[in-house]
């Protein structure tokens, strides 16, 4: 089914959105916010650029975006896959506790902050370009992978990366040495046997956006994992 | 580690010629005071570790425990409390940041206790409640500004989304994590029993709860603990919350040890791993994102749900409200500086915030002077204690209230303020099988449901000797309220006139 979302409003598209069935194409996207917001049982495409907030507590659905999406894609999203061809605003992915997210571009700030993972449930966060300040603050699980494919010469992190991280996996593609890290996370260089538990995400990642795996492997990737699942234990005094 | 400058707080007074060496004491106090001394044959204990719960006095089937303040005290110094000197100590020998549970003990203002309810004298009549119909009953939601008709005249009733309350009462946010599974249980049925809401707090909502979801409000925190499309759904409203009355302005963690089993599953994440909930809402800066969040979760349930954002009452809450006013939420809650909590830093605890009572009525007038108060319904809490604290608060403006405390107090707490250690003697705060199962859910409910029943008889009788019979009359009626021993600047705050006025 096609919506051409020109003239709606974010309550009439979704309104549209729910009725519909089975696979759905919206075209003309103009940012309208909260779009696919809970749903569980479609592949919805979207063309023009979804408003903020785009699949919000996404429930088992599938979405991509033909181009670029805004800020927090993904928001508290518990299944399914978000598939963006650009570039996502800040907060991709907070508080995911299950799904997949692909972006074939750049992330904003604060992406995959409070990622959280229960046993099979176990969100992925793949992030092709480069990533924006606090990429994954207070990580409780799951998995952050940046790739770094982007023309400019910035870090592939912004400042502040993976600060409060007490959980989960963070795969950067890079030796990482111009990144400063917080003192309770480790860093070192990903073994074969890490690499070939995000095998799956970087193929799914190439099938998406056209990109060749064995480029991709050819660079080194930095894993960073927390020291500590309780940073704050030493913290307090009964009183 | 045991401060070697700190003498025990409490001494354990045990009758000798009482005691029959039984050892329930011993049993019951999982702080491990109580041991039986096999070649003496007597009971001996620890007073270093006893936090004054009464579990053991309360079980001591001779009656032969008490336990008393020990009035071993520092030297007497009235700027240096014997209570601040051994927060240095405790500082001193641990280099930590001090922690406290439950609402702020201090001797600061009650306002409650300086407020008078008036009461019908000839002219207008006392009505009994007893005889006469009394409605106690309220809809919380965003109310319509005026009444619609269709062209042809036929009314439209169509209402935005409404939580309705057999009485304006809730239980407030207590999460499955800092309180019991048999805690949460004990709510949930005296809320659905009651007609009235609990709350889930923000570890999420057991799965074996689903089944009252009409009669719970379900929290979404900065943690997103437990947030899912099927959680929003089941329940009567969702509640943001932003702050906590206990701890404005920060956040809160669930230390690993308590996240076990259930806990661990409800709030998806890994057992033993922290549950860490940021003090901001990392995507909330400003109202305008606020919405966006608001909206979010209307989208995501299909505009059915009343949204409520809770606040911790600050210095700028009426700007604060005025602002959430229009973010769209359908519900303001508002949680004053004594309310409580199950673990805050006591800096934060005692120091930051404002009483309720204040946050109330200035926010109450801010919302009627700028013409938006019917755009939201407010709920206060931050230790509303009795049936007066409820229809004091109704009447300066409140359209219900949030009790927390008082309803662990009918569940057996004795308020020792020891909720972090996790070794709840009573059953409440503790996720150790052996604790938890001492509260029967079974009499925890009805314990909750006699209390609330009381309260409302009492309500209705504090409203018939005022002439009102049904508490919409009473929100707001500021009339009915006198100050004793305020300020002119707090009664003009509080919108009230002194006694005798």
């Amino acid at each position: 089914m096609n919506i051409n979302a020109t003239g709606l409003d974010f309550v009439d598209l979704n309104e549209a959105l729910r009725q519909s069935r089975g696979n759905c194409n919206i075209t003309h996207c103009l940012g309208q916010r909260f779009l696919a917001a809970g749903i569980s049982d479609k592949t919805v495409t979207v063309s023009g650029v979804p408003g903020n907030a785009l699949g919000a507590y996404l429930n088992g659905a599938k979405i991509e975006v033909m181009g670029n999406a805004q800020d927090a894609v993904g928001d508290t999203m518990n299944d399914g896959t978000i598939v963006i061809h650009g570039n996502v605003g800040d907060a991709v992915g907070y508080a995911m506790r299950g799904g997949h997210i692909y972006v074939q571009g750049n992330a904003g700030y604060r992406a995959g902050i409070h990622m959280k993972a229960y046993k099979e449930k176990q969100p992925a966060l793949i992030i092709g370009g480069k990533a924006g300040s606090f990429l994954g603050e207070y990580q409780a699980g799951g998995t952050i992978i940046v790739l770094g494919l982007a023309d400019n010469d910035k870090p592939i992190v912004g400042n502040f990366p993976s600060t409060g991280m007490h959980g989960g996996k963070m795969y950067l593609r890079s030796d990482c040495k111009d990144i400063r890290f917080p003192s309770q996370v480790h860093t070192h260089p990903a073994s074969k046997e890490e690499l070939d538990e995000i095998d799956h995400y970087l193929r799914h990642y190439c099938s998406y956006f056209d990109k060749d795996l064995k480029e991709l492997l050819d660079s080194p990737f930095t894993v960073v994992m927390p020291d500590s699942r309780n940073p704050y234990r030493q913290m307090y005094v009964a009183n | 580690m045991i401060d070697q400058y700190i003498y025990p707080e409490f001494e354990v007074v045990r009758n000798q010629n009482r005691c029959i060496s039984c050892r329930v004491c011993e049993r019951q106090c999982a702080n491990e005071v109580h041991r039986y001394d096999t070649d003496l044959g007597v009971m001996l204990s620890d007073e270093t570790k006893c936090v004054n719960c009464q579990r053991c006095v309360s079980l001591c089937p001779t009656h032969a425990l008490k336990i008393v303040k020990s009035d071993c005290r520092l030297r007497e110094n009235a700027n240096w409390s014997d209570q601040t000197i051994k927060e240095v100590y405790k500082q001193a020998n641990s280099g930590g940041v001090l922690l406290s549970s439950m609402g702020n003990p201090t001797p600061l203002p009650v306002y409650w206790d300086k407020i008078l309810i008036n009461a019908s004298q000839v002219t207008n009549p006392p009505i009994d409640p007893l005889r006469e119909p009394m409605e106690t009953k309220v809809f919380l939601g965003k109310k319509p500004e005026k009444v619609l008709r269709r062209a042809s005249g036929e009314l439209i009733t169509q209402m935005p989304p409404q939580i309705e309350l057999s009485m304006p009462v809730m239980f407030s946010a207590m999460s499955y994590g800092s309180i019991s599974y048999n805690a949460h249980a004990s709510l949930a049925r005296a809320a659905t029993e009651l007609g009235i809401c609990y709350n889930t707090g923000e570890g999420g909502l057991h799965e074996d709860f689903y089944c009252y979801g009409e009669n719970t409000i379900v929290q979404v925190a900065s943690g997103r603990f437990g947030v899912h499309k099927n959680y929003l759904e089941a329940a009567a409203a969702v509640e943001i919350k932003m702050g906590q009355g206990a701890k404005p302005g920060i956040g809160g963690h669930l230390p690993g040890a308590k996240i076990v089993g259930d806990i661990s599953r409800t709030r998806m994440i890994p057992e033993g791993s922290d549950a860490i909930s940021p003090a901001p809402h990392h995507d909330i800066y400003s109202i305008e994102d606020l919405r966006q969040l608001v909206y979010s979760l209307k989208e995501a349930t299909d505009y059915k749900k009343p949204v409520i954002i809770k606040v911790a009452a600050v210095h700028n809450i009426a700007a604060i409200a005025s602002g959430i006013a229009r973010s769209g939420a359908d519900i303001i809650a508002i949680d004053g500086f004594r309310g409580g909590t199950g673990a805050a830093p006591t800096r934060i605890r005692d120091n930051v915030g404002i009483p309720i009572e204040l946050a109330l009525a200035a926010v109450d007038q801010r919302l009627r002077d700028e013409g938006i108060r019917n755009n939201v319904s407010l709920v206060v809490g931050g230790s509303v204690r009795s049936a007066a604290d409820v229809v004091k608060a109704v009447a300066l403006g409140a359209d219900a209230v949030y009790v927390a405390t008082a309803a662990l107090l009918a569940l057996g707490c004795h308020l020792c303020r020891t909720c972090h250690s996790g070794k709840c003697n009573w059953g409440i705060a503790t996720q150790r099988p052996d604790l938890v199962k001492r509260l029967n859910p079974d009499i925890g409910s009805r314990r909750l449901v006699n209390l609330m029943n009381a309260w409302r008889h009492e309500i209705k009788e504090l409203m018939g000797a005022m002439g009102i019979n049904s508490i919409e009359c009473l929100r707001g009626n500021r009339l009915m309220l006198r100050g004793v021993g305020l300020t002119a600047k707090e009664l003009e705050i509080l919108g009230i006139s002194h006694a005798g006025e």
